[in-house]
């Protein structure tokens, strides 16, 4: 085989290289463009306006704390609902399910994961929503907990798929170990397997709760868009309204260069601020427990 | 790894890595070629400058005219074959935004453009014109289980800036009061703030109750109604739906009630009716105009009463 020159190596290398790093480049242009249109808000509107408790853009008030705090009761309430649900659906497709089944059950989850969100915002209002209402004797099934349900249906695949990768990886060694010491083999999954997959299972939360603070179209179609300040947990089962509708709901009608315009993308920029967090702690909590658990086994 | 002694003759394997290598450059291949496709789109020219071309004309606005702009497009495509009407929707103040960014050719909208968009306007260089080119009624629906049939606009005023928060208080059942409302860039939204909230008042500077539900289309705003016994909505006449109940509305307790219909929004009898609009930027010419002129004729407001609203002339 003929060897490479010198300058072909340099090439692909510089190539390879700058594909890695334009990751990073969008990311930080994107970031800047928002905050290039959102900080003018910080301007042109008053704190107290802009943390107040009342949005209603048309007549200037643009208080964003109903739209971030509705924005965390329907994440809270999706993930209160996926986490137990996806947990264990991933043990039993690893650990307890037999080959045949695993080998069906595994696809079934991913197509789930692949539903459009509008398809089953659809399904929400026409279907869901007057269930709901009548099943919790609520006034309107257009409320947060419709939305939860529908977000926690998107986001159990992804819990799912991940965390059943991350307790497939834990070594056989340590079931056998634990079956040897006498355990019952739901002490092994509870006490030994799910806490060496501790790490995979924490990003994959951390992926799911991601994904569901950004979703749109479900939200917007389900939860009634209220801007209601939440005051209690009951607020769960009235109408809320997240940011992410509002942004999509809204932003055709500003003019280029308006306040409204402006606060919009400051609200893009609490959305991404809080989608950086929620990614960065993800990965810091894999790169963390990797350095631990290469200690340990070295 | 010393490739002399590779099992596969040598021949047989640079034939296969070759034959790779033309399989792997196709998709390239391919993006070239559709993309020498792509090229600044023919005929897209302003309207008004009369060519053998097809003229563009874009409407964007108000989602209650939506429907009946697309059935002014599709008749005028059967007159005039070369001109091509798009009709968008996103609420009228979508399309008063896209008239101030002058992005679009006619704004449609259902109600007034307001001073300040007046302004942002003129300071881009974008000179509104308003036409009227049809009326509507706002209809107030409710379940058809709701025992009440007749409201005045005080108390569709208290309903919906939430002093009043159950039915019993306007003589119906004891439930909570659900309300339904279009999103703030509608037209139809703004409309009802102004006249019925604020009861027409210029300084009264009531709010919609903060738990009244924005629903993005009238689609869902129907559905909800429909399907919940609590719920009330309004939207244009001529999204009502069959299986929703309209309820008869009077200016005062006074007053007598009437239901919204052509004759009733003509003679003034039914107080929350609306003139339609559609905006230019400056004075229309060439094709826009020509299509201005038309819909103003008795031909387009015929297809105005068919869509359920109320022509300006009577066809």
């Amino acid at each position: 085989m003929k060897s490479r020159t010198p300058a072909s190596e340099n090439l692909i290398t510089a190539i390879v290289k700058g594909t890695g790093y334009s990751a990073i480049i969008f990311v930080v242009v994107i970031f800047i463009f928002l905050l290039s249109q959102g900080l003018p808000t910080l301007r042109e509107v008053p704190l107290s306006n802009l943390f107040g408790t009342r949005w209603y853009p048309i007549e200037d008030y643009f208080g964003i704390l109903p739209l971030l705090l509705g924005s965390l009761i329907v994440t809270l309430g999706a993930t209160l609902i996926a986490v137990p649900i996806g947990i264990v659906n991933a043990i039993y497709i690893s650990e307890i399910s037999p080959r045949w089944a695993r080998e069906i059950l595994k696809p079934l989850v991913e197509v789930l994961g692949g539903l459009p969100s509008v398809v089953l915002g659809f399904l929400g209002i026409l279907i869901l929503a007057p269930y709901i209402r009548q099943l919790l004797f609520i006034s309107t099934g257009l409320a947060a907990i419709t939305g939860s349900i529908l977000l926690a249906a998107i986001t159990i695949p992804t819990i799912v798929s991940v965390s059943e990768d991350a307790l497939d990886a834990v070594p056989r060694s340590y079931r056998d170990a634990a079956l040897a010491l006498g355990a019952t083999q739901w002490q092994t999954i509870w006490k030994v397997t799910l806490p060496a997959a501790r790490s995979g299972v924490l990003t994959a939360i951390m992926l799911g709760v991601g994904r569901t603070i950004g979703e749109t179209m479900v939200v917007l179609m389900v939860t009634g868009n209220a801007p209601v300040m939440p005051t209690s947990f009951s607020a769960l089962f009235a109408p809320v309204r997240t940011m992410t509708a509002t942004i999509a709901a809204e932003m055709g009608e500003v003019a280029n260069g308006s306040t409204h315009y402006h606060v919009l993308f400051f609200i893009g920029i609490v959305l991404f601020l809080i989608a950086l967090v929620v990614n960065i702690t993800a990965s810091a909590v894999v790169f963390r427990s990797r350095k631990r658990s290469e200690r340990i086994l070295s | 790894m010393n490739w002399k002694n590779a099992t596969l003759p040598h021949n047989l394997f640079t034939a296969i890595i070759r034959s790779m290598k033309i399989v792997c450059l196709l998709p390239f291949i391919l993006v070239i070629l559709i993309a020498s496709g792509c090229g600044p789109p023919q005929g897209n020219q302003a309207s008004g400058t009369p060519q053998a071309q097809i003229a563009y004309i874009q409407n964007k606005g108000s989602d209650t005219m939506v429907n009946l702009a697309l059935a002014w497009a599709e008749n005028y495509q059967g007159l005039r074959p070369d001109v091509n009407v798009s009709v968008t929707g996103g609420g009228s103040g979508t399309g008063i935004a896209a008239l101030i960014n002058k992005t679009v050719d006619i704004a449609n909208a259902s109600r007034k453009i307001k001073p300040e968009e007046l302004a942002a306007a003129k300071k881009n260089g974008s000179d509104p014109i308003e036409f009227i080119v049809a009326r509507d009624a706002i209809a107030i629906m409710v379940n058809p289980n709701n025992p009440v049939n007749q409201l005045t606009l005080q108390q569709l005023s208290d309903i919906y800036s939430g002093k009043i928060d159950n039915w019993s208080e306007v003589g119906g059942e004891d439930r909570p009061i659900v309300r339904l409302s279009r999103e703030t860039n509608s037209g139809t939204h703004v409309y009802f703030l102004e006249q019925v909230v604020r009861l027409g008042q210029k300084e009264n500077k009531t709010l919609f109750a903060t738990n009244t539900l924005l629903l993005p289309s009238s689609e869902g705003i129907t559905a909800e109604v429909r399907d919940n016994p609590n719920a009330i909505g309004y939207d244009g006449l001529g999204y009502v739906v069959p299986e929703v109940k309209v309820v008869a509305v009077a200016r005062s307790s006074s007053d007598p009630y009437n239901m919204p219909s052509a004759e009733t929004v003509n003679n003034k009898t039914y107080p929350i009716a609306r003139d339609l609009y559609m905006y230019t930027t400056g004075q229309p010419t060439g094709e826009i105009k020509d299509y201005l002129d038309w819909i103003l004729k008795p031909d387009a407001q015929a297809i105005v009463k068919n869509l359920g609203f109320v022509p300006i002339i009577i066809p």
